[in-house]
């Protein structure tokens, strides 16, 4: 009941922002139609795009999470909410559910484009397509809850985009796949959420068939949102000095 | 009924490294308005969070209408109104005060009443954040009155108010007391002082007199509260000399 009231909120305050929503919902999908103009053929586009499909909502999630909660954190809104009857997961999954939604949103368009107008060509189903990118955003969402506790200031909160996200961009098997790299690198890749989105998101390209390895992964993003979430929970504090 | 609304015995709080509250000691009856004054700086916001249960103390005892401060069960019984505005710009304020409501779970009914009581009819749909700056005060103290609690924390409601207003915020806060709501008001205009049932004056972070106005007039021989303030200062002054 809390959450959904959280939820409701959010949702307003972003249809007072129509320009916010409106750049939500573009941006993926113009990155992607760009990608598919700088490769300039429809089966590289193929290669690559259903991993940044997952890879551009993550980003943009991530860091409209970090910076709305950041706000609520230095407007003193968190404060007066803790001295409220409120749960602190009860706001945590208000907030994910309305990122979420819009998540969706974004999701929903971007791959609506890049699977008509761009001819992007997956063996797999459509909706394990739209699953994992969704709960990829998701992820991006509760990531960027988590560590907006431990900026102090917008500038910061910007910063963490770089520490949080470039890393798992580089080391996400998009650049070099994982099984080529050092022992290293592949096992830093090995515990990073975004690997196991993009090795399912390239399954999904390559092949029809939904096997445990797929299922795995998708499992493997699912609990890491959850784990980001439960972790963004413990982070609020009802008494600070 | 006859308990305190607020008992605070050997209250210590330190914040940065020193000492913000030192040995903070009195009890303030139930029904009445009780005025905190003090130089800014002194330590009146951070008495208030102790007594709200949001800020962290070294030590000390604050016990809020039978409760440890801080108890869940209190969050549905205190309205808190910090001294910068602590809520969403981006809302209207019909908007904001549902959403509080929402949390404390009580009704539209609840909204409009709180509307009324802060004199906010006029711009109950306007956008918080293009209110001047007396009206976005009294949107923050809207949301404190919901759900009609029994004790009222309100740091500097008056500031940024017109005399006119401010008048009228106090008759407000007297209907309150007379209806059995006890409230605890911070201020650094001594006029104020004066319209208060007692007083506690904070002086760099101690408790130098608490009393009604006319008794702390009378033992001090001053004229006004305002004189009466600065001999009690400057008695202290003396004594450590």
């Amino acid at each position: 009941m809390n959450a959904l009231a959280t939820t409701r909120r959010i949702l307003t305050q972003l249809r007072h922002d129509p320009r916010t929503v409106a750049l939500l919902v573009a941006v993926p999908s113009v990155l992607m139609i760009l990608l598919r103009y700088v490769l300039n053929s429809e089966q590289r586009f193929s290669a690559v795009a259903p991993a940044l499909l997952g890879i551009f909502p993550f980003t943009i999630m991530f860091l409209l999470t970090s910076v709305t909660t950041l706000r609520e954190r230095t407007t003193g809104t968190l404060e007066r909410l803790m001295t409220l009857p409120i749960g602190k997961l009860d706001l945590i999954l208000g907030y994910a559910l309305a990122f979420g939604l819009l998540a969706v949103l974004q999701v929903a368009v971007a791959a609506g484009i890049a699977l008509t107008w761009l001819g992007l060509d997956i063996a797999g189903p459509v909706w394990a397509l739209l699953l994992i990118v969704v709960l990829d955003a998701l992820l991006g969402t509760a990531l960027g809850l988590f560590v907006s506790a431990f900026a102090r200031t917008e500038f910061q909160a910007i910063q963490f985009l770089p520490v949080f996200v470039l890393p798992q961009f580089l080391l996400c098997g998009l650049f070099v796949p994982r099984g080529d790299m050092g022992w290293v690198l592949s096992a830093l890749s090995d515990v990073l959420p975004l690997s196991y989105a993009v090795d399912a998101l390239t399954q999904v390209t390559r092949s029809a068939e939904i096997d445990g390895t797929l299922l795995r992964n998708i499992g493997i993003i699912a609990g890491c949102a959850v784990l980001a979430l439960l972790l963004g929970a413990a982070t609020l504090r009802r008494r600070t000095p | 009924m006859d308990e305190p609304a607020i008992e605070v015995t050997g209250l210590r709080v330190r914040r940065g490294g020193h000492e913000v509250l030192r040995d903070i000691g009195f009890t303030v009856r139930r029904g009445t308005v009780t005025g905190l004054l003090g130089p800014n700086g002194c330590g009146k916001s951070t008495l208030m969070r102790s007594i709200v249960g949001v800020q962290v103390v070294e030590g000390g005892r604050v016990t809020v209408l039978g409760r440890a401060a801080g108890s869940p069960d209190l969050r549905r019984r205190i309205g808190y109104a910090t001294q910068d505005p602590a809520i969403y710009a981006d809302l209207t304020v019909t908007e904001a005060l549902r959403y509080f409501a929402a949390v404390l779970g009580t009704g539209p009914s609840d909204v409009d009443r709180v509307i009324a009581q802060a004199g906010l009819t006029e711009s109950a749909r306007t956008l918080i954040g293009r209110l001047s700056g007396g009206q976005r005060g009294r949107a923050n103290l809207a949301v404190a009155l919901l759900g009609t609690p029994e004790l009222l924390v309100l740091d500097e409601p008056t500031v940024g108010s017109d005399p006119e207003l401010r008048d009228e915020l106090w008759q407000l806060f007297h209907a309150l007391a007379a209806a059995g709501t006890t409230l605890l008001i911070s201020s650094h205009v001594m006029d104020e002082a004066a319209r208060c049932d007692d007083l506690l004056l904070l002086h760099q972070g101690k408790l130098l007199a608490r009393g009604a106005p006319a008794e702390l007039r009378a033992r001090t021989g001053a004229a006004d509260l305002e004189q009466a303030f600065l001999r009690l200062i400057k008695g202290r002054e003396g004594v450590r000399r």
